[in-house]
């Protein structure tokens, strides 16, 4: 059941393979990465991208990895953003690609 | 006891912490990663098991020394390490810190160990999700175990080009193609310079290099990234006799080697030069990393020396500091002997990897430049007749340097285009001004009353 490796993901598990599952949604969808792992590496296992662009067509998956682009911003269905790229996947989580339907009033 | 804050614990913030401990001091140390080492240095999450000889090859004896000095200064209650937190702002002796909460940090001194981050250039199609920077695709590799894709290309110049692409193949990547910028004539001539200063760790390139065999070009001309909905599906180049290719791939990797990060410096008031060794800004600081009144400054983001010399340079600053604390300190001449060694062996690195300023000032009109914001060359050229050509009216014309990653980039190609449509070198267009917040912060974090003085008050 494991979509980590799936073939339609951007990346590729190349070690590190022997940890502990863990359960999340993306876009609604159950996806499971595993401990360790960070929502951007977690995701990009099963996905080509993380977002649209907000300024051109392109997808957003990611650029510098180090939290220095702020390319990897995501959402979840609670609300605050989070940097893909530094956040460790944690059981449960709920993340969207694009901002959830209240937002900003539910922030507000 | 006199309060000194350090900001990064990558070789140059480590080191200057255990130096200013060993004087009897209590440093507080803030650094956005969750373990200390830094990007070189950068550690898997806890329960990860491949050892650092795997990960850090030629270096896991430096990584090892280094991570358990840091582990048992912390473990020993002799500094305070606060994890997963980005300064975002100095002023008045306060820093302004975000990680899950917002804390303010009172310091006497401060130093500044923060590093670099690949330097960019742009390449038409860059802007693609599945281009990433070198950096980026070695990290994945070192502290996740993933590879960013299926059928990479490395594209670029400078050691993490050769070194990465060994990496990515001993763990099992496919790598279709190394495509060095750098001519073989400056690579035999810088390569000379490195020699003399570091034969061994010269000769570790080598090797690497002789490694990757056909795979590698060197004096390569990168045309365009070409894409479609999934991301890059090819790269399109020109090899050193102009002959054309096209290498089909999933994945561009992209660096010119390094661009120090002066954001904290320039908040904290530091002064920048530019710098012709290595075509950048970079903040000005006495030869012990002195930058200001109770600022200084190591590592990277002062002088691109690598890991070596950020060990060196971290050691050096925290000696600066406790001359002026009129403590005693260590004799720094022996390291400073070695940094100059250091110096010497990174500007022939410089000569043989260079930037290529050419090929970035005459990118055509439709490249994206600002990949934060989709801005292409031909907007930031349409700007020149108003903006000056000065960088910082550009921006405020042009916006490239004002996204997310605050001109992180963007700025140093932006300068080169500015500088080939005006007639002039990039060092008189100018410098970005830096403004905080030096990371993007959430408004309510600002609303929000800050936890006070945390640890920095620590005994």
């Amino acid at each position: 059941m494991s979509s980590a490796g799936m073939p339609t993901g951007r990346l590729v598990r190349l070690a590190e393979t022997a940890r502990a599952p863990v359960g999340f949604t993306f876009d609604g969808e159950a996806l499971t990465g595993l401990e360790g792992d960070t929502v951007l590496t977690a995701i990009l296992l099963s996905r080509g991208a993380l977002r649209t662009a907000e300024f051109g067509p392109e997808a957003r998956s990611g650029f510098c990895l180090m939290g220095a682009c702020q390319d990897c911003w995501l959402w979840q269905e609670e609300g605050p953003r989070l940097r893909a790229c530094s956040t460790p996947l944690a059981q449960g989580m709920r993340l969207l690609s694009a901002a959830p339907a209240s937002w900003p009033e539910s922030l507000a | 006891m006199s309060r000194v804050l350090i900001v990064g614990a990558g070789p140059a913030g480590i080191r200057a912490a255990e130096t200013l401990a060993g004087a009897g001091l209590h440093p507080v140390v803030v650094d956005e990663a969750a373990r200390a080492g830094g990007q070189i240095y950068r550690r898997p999450p806890e329960g990860f098991t491949r050892p650092p000889e795997t990960l850090y090859g030629s270096e896991a004896a430096k990584a090892r020394a280094l991570h358990g000095t840091f582990d048992a200064l912390v473990a020993a209650g002799r500094i305070t390490h606060l994890p997963g937190r980005s300064v975002l702002a100095l002023r008045d002796g306060v820093a302004h810190v975000l990680g899950e909460a917002r804390e303010q940090i009172r310091h006497d001194r401060l130093i500044l160990a923060t590093g670099a981050t690949d330097r960019l250039a742009p390449v038409p199609g860059w802007q693609a999700g599945g281009v990433y920077s070198l950096g980026a695709a070695q990290i994945a590799l070192k502290t996740q175990g993933v590879a960013l894709g299926r059928r990479i290309v490395l594209a670029g110049t400078g050691p993490l080009l050769t070194l990465l692409a060994s990496q990515l193949q001993a763990a099992g990547a496919q790598v279709a193609a190394v495509l060095d910028t750098a001519p073989w004539r400056g690579q035999l001539a810088g390569g000379v310079g490195m020699a003399l200063a570091r034969p061994l760790v010269t000769l570790r390139g080598l090797r690497l290099r002789a490694g990757l065999g056909r795979v590698y070009h060197a004096g390569v001309t990168l045309e365009r990234i070409e894409t479609d909905d999934s991301g890059p599906t090819a790269i399109l180049w020109r090899d050193a006799r102009g002959r054309s290719h096209e290498t089909r791939c999933d994945m561009v990797g992209l660096g010119w080697h390094l661009r120090a990060d002066g954001t904290l410096a320039d908040i904290a008031g530091a002064r920048f030069d530019w710098d012709r060794a290595f075509h950048q800004w970079l903040p000005r600081a006495d030869t012990l990393g002195r930058a200001g009144e109770g600022l200084y400054l190591a590592g990277d983001g002062l002088r691109i020396l690598g890991a070596d010399g950020a060990e060196l340079a971290g050691q050096v600053a925290a000696i600066a500091c406790l001359q002026d604390l009129r403590l005693p300190h260590p004799d720094p001449a022996p390291l400073l002997r070695r940094l100059a060694r250091m110096r010497r062996f990174a500007e022939a690195m410089a000569r043989a990897f260079p930037w290529p300023a050419e090929a970035v000032g005459a990118l055509p009109d439709d490249t994206v430049v600002c990949r934060c914001e989709g801005v292409r060359a031909g907007e930031l050229r349409a700007t020149l007749p108003l903006s000056g050509p000065e960088a910082n009216r550009a921006k405020s014309l042009g916006r490239v340097g004002m996204g997310r990653c605050q001109g992180r980039y963007c700025q140093l190609a932006g300068a080169e285009i500015i500088a080939a449509a005006s007639g002039r070198p990039p060092s008189e267009v100018g410098r970005l001004r830096a403004q905080a917040p030096a990371r993007p912060a959430p408004i309510g974090a600002w609303l929000s009353e800050a936890t006070g003085q945390c640890a920095g008050e620590a005994d």
